[in-house]
């Protein structure tokens, strides 16, 4: 059919050929969803062997046309390759619109070109799939202390909470596919319950860069994707296989996905992970071994015109918590700090046993696209959440082996969301929100440290950009939250008076059981965030970010409601009812180069937070179990201000050589002190080699130097030891000496068969075996962190 | 192509109805199982006369409250007790005894006594556990002179047995109630 009509063709510009044929087409190549020119596309006139590019701006030009129909084909090494008839009648001008697929399937990917889920106006750091794999056998906290500004908070070395410029917990959103997680974030010693083996790409934002899904990311947001299937019958996936020698672990991971080109696509992903006790440099750390088990399935249409997405995925992680952390009072913990070495240390097992963490989160979510036209596109999403975290005390007689602390949390969310073109220069989003939260703690046998709620929050939100010119672009944004949240709570009758909340806050009482007085308060909140920003792209290799952003954060269960002893840190916490939201002011400013050679990016900000809620030790208490600090919560000012650098210089072809260094200073601006759990200031440098020529090889050796934080605020005891009868000094707040930690890595490839790569993996954490304690492990009283790790890992990929 | 628009009425819908059903329930009252609230000792003198109690009582466990202690009279010099302690946690009604718990699992805990400086006593455990290592929660108290200092009872959980020492005991402390007690 085909052929003949290139015939037809053919033999029409032949018997048309006595005609003038000296005219031109000229026109734009353009992306039919958004009008971005594409450049670097393919022209070919049917009939002629003669091809054109389009250029820079998307132009092209093709000559010695005659007044004539032509059959002109189009292709684009992002675009399904398509055909366009054109009537040439004189010097014609005309625009082609392809579909532009693989942008759009990955429109996070290609930023800047689409309104993507997040900021513009503030740099983004990216972990990309290769660098991910390396960390296949860790969590997600650990790949994200990759980058400059990411510490993190550490509960042993399974726990690991990001941390973004001395932020974390509430202050840290994690959109998970989509999915704003609500896993009990709250808590410093929960860890986000996503699997790093399901993530395609990572990528950081350091400030509100998310109104879409939060207005309260007072730290960042960190944006975790899956891979998209593409637009193609194909059939691919990978299997991964590793083992360690720290814990003696090993981990497994396979993906498989089938995708087809009209749109239909399914991935299956699963992995597991199993670990025994750790070791630091000198001793086994008892009771840390981890199982994982996860599971992922994903399945839907994407087209042009409309689409759907359904996944489901499965977490659950059983984390053993070092068996001589779990304590009595302040005199056990004066005797665990004084001990060189843990005060239990027992043979090698795999065996998790109590105190541990036993957590499942389930993720469901439906999402469904509907292009409107030119105008834009509409998009709505559902997701449920139900996050079960069950905590393991050590106990006695019936109890013995029944959690302690039984929590459920469930969450439905709707999303309903417009992205819009208001113009060719100008993009706007807009778009609603409503969830609902459900948190039910079960009778353990032991006082609720979270207690029931229901939580509904209802959100709003528009943003804006504008590219003003090729060099400048501003960015808007506004959103609106109103939670509210409904609670019972029982409190200790000794503390409701001893708060005087018996006066404040007596009409809250629904009963009075005695000892314990069961409360509802009710709770609302109405909070503004925004964002306002600007780049400038000043020549080819610079960029200049600035970004102002507004965020406000509604106090978190364990803010407000903690009142009794916190088993994991041996001490009493005490939250406050009266909190209201956290505001946080952040500037931030970055310039950036990027270049063949030298490249770089400077990023100082400033965050001012008004009603920062700190929990810091106040006093001791006196019980019948021994002596106890008690930490309360309080809000106050404070101030972040730091400063995150990067550069990387390459050397030659082969070799690269990289560099980091973050300070943060955080100040508590109403007392005039140091904050407490402040990353110290790091800096990391790496040597690479890589050479794409054979099997990609590449070589790393890294080195992370961590100095001593020097300011913290002092918050070392005194307490009676009877047994020698004396007051000790219980140094809970001293940090440990800086470390100096060496990490070798290096990957192969090898052609498996004609269609699959096998890539080898053999990697050294802590190459000289050091012993060193890190100030942000909650666990550094205790015990030193790991000692040397050897792993090796395969990848099949097919 | 209309389902598309119907499927986000529907599940507002769904999460509106779901969200109204169960905000009546009142969580239920959570009674600490393990809490131990007080603490009793009993001394009963060898050959008879009246018995000596040392109590301390924390009716709100961890709460804001001191625990109250009281020791119902001096010991005599030259007079050897029996002594036996007892563990209740009175936020139950009635009562629980805790001790029943403790002596069951004996091999998994111990009492250690602390005798301060000054004070001219001794203490021996009389009870022990199934390997034969001390329990503690029966023992024999010999006045030895007169005296004042203070006497700390502390009960450890998962200690390393046997362990004669609070130092290199281990495991976490349960219980640690101090008296000051005189030998006249």
């Amino acid at each position: 059919m085909r052929i003949y009509f290139l015939t037809i063709l053919l033999l029409s510009s032949f018997l048309l050929f006595s005609q003038s044929c000296d005219y031109t087409l000229t026109g734009t190549l353009t992306d039919f969803h958004n009008g971005s020119v594409l450049t670097g596309a393919t022209i070919i006139v049917a009939g002629s062997e003669r091809s054109f590019v389009t250029d820079f701006d998307g132009k092209f030009i093709i000559p010695d046309l005659c007044n004539e129909i032509y059959s002109i084909q189009v292709s684009h090494p992002y675009c399904l390759t398509k055909g366009f008839r054109v009537t040439v009648s004189g010097n014609t001008v005309e625009t082609f619109k392809l579909e532009h697929h693989l942008d759009e399937l990955n429109e996070i990917t290609i930023n800047g070109k689409i309104l993507g889920n997040q900021s513009k106006t503030l740099q983004e750091n990216i972990i990309n799939k290769d660098e991910l794999e390396r960390y296949s056998s860790g969590s997600l906290g650990d790949a994200l202390t990759g980058l400059s500004g990411v510490s993190s908070l550490n509960t042993g070395n399974s726990v690991v909470k990001p941390m973004i410029n001395g932020l974390h917990s509430s202050r840290v959103v994690i959109i998970n596919n989509g999915v704003r997680m609500e896993d009990q974030e709250w808590g410093a010693e929960h860890a986000p319950n996503v699997d790093i083996n399901a993530i395609n790409r990572l990528s950081l934002i350091k400030g509100a860069g998310a109104l879409q899904y939060s207005g309260d990311a007072i730290g960042g947001v960190i944006i975790a994707e899956a891979a998209k299937a593409p637009f193609k019958d194909s059939l691919f996936g990978k299997t991964q296989l590793g083992v360690a020698s720290n814990g003696r672990g090993m981990f497994f991971n396979s993906e498989l996905t089938k995708s087809y080109d009209t749109g239909w696509h399914t991935t299956l992903q699963s992995s597991m992970k199993q670990f025994g006790d750790f070791e630091t440099a000198d001793y086994k750390l008892s009771n840390t071994g981890v199982y994982e088990r996860n599971a992922l399935l994903k399945f839907g249409l994407n087209t042009f015109d409309y689409g759907f997405e359904v996944l489901y995925s499965f977490f659950k992680n059983e984390i053993g918590i070092l068996k001589a952390s779990h304590l009595g009072s302040a005199q056990d913990l004066f005797r665990a700090i004084e001990s060189e070495s843990p005060l239990v240390v027992n043979e090698f097992s795999y065996g998790i046993d109590a105190p541990k963490q036993d957590i499942t989160h389930h993720l469901a979510r439906i999402k469904a696209h509907k292009r409107l036209g030119d105008f834009g596109k509409l998009k709505f999403q559902y997701d449920y959440q139900k996050n079960k975290r069950l905590e393991f005390d050590i106990r006695r007689g019936s109890d013995r082996g029944k959690a302690s602390l039984d929590l459920e949390l469930d969450t439905h969310t709707l999303m309903l969301d417009l992205d819009a073109k208001a113009s060719d220069q100008s993009n706007f989003k807009v778009g609603f929100m409503g969830s609902h939260q459900k948190n039910f703690a079960k009778n353990t046998g032991v006082r609720r440290l979270i207690p029931d709620y229901d939580k509904y929050d209802f959100g709003a939100y528009v943003i804006g950009d504008y590219l003003a010119d090729e060099r400048w672009l501003f960015e808007v944004g506004a959103r609106f939250d109103y939670t509210t949240m409904n609670v019972f709570k029982f409190y200790r009758t000794s503390f409701w008076e001893s708060r005087n909340y018996n006066q404040q806050f007596s009409e809250l009482v629904v009963e009075d059981f005695g000892t314990q007085i069961l409360t509802n308060p009710k709770l609302d909140f109405n909070n503004s965030s925004g964002t306002i920003g600007i780049v400038n792209s000043f020549d080819e290799k610079h960029k200049m970010y600035f970004n102002y952003s507004l965020t406000s954060r509604i106090p978190n269960p364990s803010e407000l409601f903690s009142e009794g002893l916190h088993h994991s840190a041996s001490r009493i916490e005490l939250g406050d009812l009266s909190f209201d939201s956290e505001i946080g002011h952040k500037l931030s400013f970055t310039l950036e180069r990027k270049d063949d050679k030298f490249s770089y990016s400077i990023n100082p900000f400033i965050n001012n937070i008004s009603n920062f809620i700190v929990i810091e030790p106040v006093s001791t208490t006196n019980t019948i179990r021994g002596t106890f600090q008690v930490w309360e919560y309080r809000q106050t000012n404070a101030q972040l201000l730091g400063v995150d650098f990067n550069a990387s210089y390459i050397i030659n072809k082969l070799v690269q050589f990289n560099h980091q260094l973050s300070i943060v200073k955080g100040q508590d601006k109403t007392q005039d002190e140091a904050l407490i759990n402040m990353p110290p200031v790091n800096t990391t440098n790496e040597i690479v080699y890589y050479n794409n020529k054979y099997r990609n090889l590449r070589l790393s050796l890294q080195s992370e130097y961590v100095f001593r934080q020097n300011e913290f605020p002092a918050t070392n005891f005194e307490v009676y030891i009877p047994n020698t009868e004396t007051f000790e000094m219980v140094e809970v707040s001293s940090p440990p000496p800086a470390y100096h930690l060496l990490d070798f890595n290096s990957t192969i490839d090898f052609d498996f068969s004609e269609r699959s790569t096998l890539t080898v993996g053999f990697q050294v954490t802590n190459l000289l075996n050091v012993s060193f304690r890190n100030y942000l492990n909650r666990l550094r009283l205790f015990a030193d962190d790991l000692g040397r790790n050897v792993l090796l890992n395969i990848k099949l990929k097919y | 192509m209309k389902n598309i628009y119907l499927l986000p009425a529907l599940l507002f819908t769904l999460l509106l109805l779901g969200s109204c059903s169960s905000d009546d329930d009142t969580p239920e009252l959570v009674n600490e199982d393990e809490l131990i609230t007080t603490l009793t000792v009993t001394l009963v003198p060898e050959g008879g006369g009246t018995s000596i109690t040392l109590t301390t009582q924390d009716l709100d466990g961890d709460g804001p409250n001191e625990p109250i202690i009281s020791v119902s009279s001096n010991l005599s010099a030259g007079v050897t007790y029996n002594g036996s302690i007892s563990l209740l946690n009175e936020t139950e009604s009635p009562a629980e005894n805790i001790t029943e718990e403790v002596e069951e699992e004996a091999d998994e805990h111990q009492f250690f006594y602390t005798i301060g400086s000054g004070l001219a006593i001794t203490a021996t455990a009389t009870n022990f556990d199934s390997d034969g290592n001390a329990l503690g929660t029966e023992f024999s108290l010999v006045a030895v002179d007169t005296s004042t200092g203070l006497l700390t009872f502390t009960l450890r959980h998962e200690p390393n047995k046997p362990a004669d020492n609070l130092a290199t005991a281990g495991g976490e402390t349960d219980i640690e109630a101090t008296f000051i007690v005189t030998v006249e």
